[in-house]
């Protein structure tokens, strides 16, 4: 139990930095980009013309539909065969960055419609453009339906992000598994490090209760209370 | 002044205004009534173009706009039009996510470009008049229904529109609650306000229309003044409509049919 306790203190530091200057910045930004992406695909598959909605469509269709350590080993050992060679974070980053916008423009889209007609009427009436409308009105209202599926794929993301070990990326499950190279502790290091990402996710799970409670101050979307 | 003239909307092959024309004088109150499907509620949809007409003309004030077959009109000429109407819904349609005043300053800040002041203070006054400034502060949802539509009234009223449109405005409503409702438009028609309202509720539109437009099947049967519809329509159509309109409001005493 004691020679347990050591190693993990001993590794911790190795594996928290790890976390800190990979696993987190790679998680923050794919998941802010992949968000962008996502609202920008769904706006495109809602609003689009018909080609765009196509290209979407199929955009959705492969990045969903392979699994994403195939796509990250396609970005970073594939593409140099054409000509495209990226360092290992900046490939990571693209993957989980598509990966991402494939899966939330769904929740996006469906959270846009989930929005009653009689709300985008209620705008267009005092006068608002389709962006006032959809800024302002829609949006809103949107977010509080997609807050739990978005989180759903947040927390994923943060445990995804191991992936990137795949492809050289130093991030935290690599870190365990150089130390496990040394030490020949692979239960120690590996037990340690579920620890520490199941920590990372029931922060992402606090945070998101908080998040829908201050969502749901205004009660409900209880049209007709006669 | 508002004009109508010469509407015509087509959903797909089926047509629901064959070619309607309406003048409406400024400070009068009318109401459409019929049949369910008869084309009033589509009728004053197409006032604010929520529905864009498939042909004829809509005029408002100084603003006119003249709708042709597969002719697509600019977005910002429906806006220019659309913002000399207010529209109240059956359904209420306050936005969830702001409180009884957010609601009423939205048009003012977003769309008219008010200082949130200024608008604050115009929407507490409107607030004032329908009776909700003790809820200024309070969520949609946790308002009933005739509270709902008041506060919807005050924010369609926010803008000063030329006209108030009101879309079976009290048939989400009980008996009680759609009286407040009644009470408050009532008193906007005696301030002068210009309305139009789609209905069937007969309390409502022999308490405040002046004036009564009968549509069935997208064509105007009858038109006139108020008593005159209400006590002796000419048309065999328009007296049958009436009579159930009556037995419907005596069988629930009084209430919305």
């Amino acid at each position: 139990m004691l020679h347990w306790l050591q190693l993990m203190l001993e590794s911790l530091p190795s594996l928290l930095w790890a976390a800190l200057i990979f696993t987190v910045p790679l998680t923050l930004l794919s998941f802010v980009l992949g968000l962008t992406v996502g609202l920008g695909a769904a706006l495109g598959r809602l609003f689009g013309p018909r080609p765009l909605v196509a290209l979407v469509r199929f955009y959705v269709w492969i990045f969903r539909g392979t699994p994403l350590l195939v796509q990250l080993f396609l970005i970073f050992y594939g593409l140099p065969s054409v000509g495209i060679l990226l360092d290992a974070f900046t490939a990571a980053l693209i993957g989980f960055t598509l990966n991402i916008g494939a899966y939330t423009s769904e929740i996006i889209r469906a959270a846009i419609g989930s929005v009653p007609k009689g709300q985008w009427e209620a705008a267009y009436s005092i006068g608002m453009t389709w962006s006032q409308a959809m800024r302002r009105t829609i949006l809103p209202q949107a977010g509080r339906v997609a807050v739990p599926p978005l989180s759903n794929t947040f927390i994923s993301l943060v445990k995804d992000t191991s992936l990137a070990a795949a492809i050289t990326v130093p991030e935290m499950f690599q870190a365990a598994q150089r130390i496990v190279a040394t030490t020949y502790e692979p239960l120690i290091l590996y037990v340690e490090a579920a620890i520490l990402y199941l920590a990372m996710s029931s922060v992402l799970s606090a945070l998101q209760t908080r998040l829908e409670e201050r969502l749901n101050r205004y009660g409900g979307f209880l049209e007709a209370r006669s | 002044m508002i004009s109508l003239t010469n509407i015509e909307k087509r959903f797909g092959d089926n047509l629901v205004l064959k070619g309607v024309t309406v003048a409406i004088a400024e400070g009068s109150v009318t109401a459409l009534v019929g049949p369910s499907g008869g084309g009033k509620s589509t009728l004053l949809r197409c006032i604010n173009l929520l529905e864009i007409p498939t042909s004829g003309t809509v005029r408002i004030g100084d603003e006119s706009l003249e709708f042709r077959p597969s002719v697509k009109v600019p977005a910002a000429d429906i806006r220019r039009l659309r913002l000399q109407t207010g529209m109240v819904f059956q359904n209420f349609q306050l936005f969830p996510h702001r409180t009884a005043i957010e609601n009423v300053v939205e048009g003012l800040v977003t769309v008219l470009k008010w200082s949130p002041e200024r608008a604050r203070e115009r929407a507490l006054a409107l607030l004032q008049k329908v009776g909700m400034a003790h809820k200024a502060d309070a969520w949609p949802a946790t308002l009933s229904g005739g509270q709902q539509q008041r506060v919807a009234i005050a924010r369609a009223l926010a803008p000063s529109p030329k006209v108030l449109l009101c879309d079976e405005p009290t048939s989400a409503l009980d008996p009680e609650l759609a009286q407040e409702v009644v009470d408050v438009l009532g008193q906007l028609a005696s301030e002068g306000t210009t309305m139009v309202m789609a209905t069937h509720d007969l309390r409502l539109a022999s308490k405040i229309a002046r004036e009564v437009v009968f549509l069935d099947a997208g064509v105007v049967v009858e038109k006139g003044p108020a008593a005159v519809l209400f006590g002796n329509p000419e048309r065999e159509r328009t007296k049958r409509f009436i009579a159930t309109l009556k037995q419907e409001a005596e069988r629930e005493g009084g209430g919305e049919g």
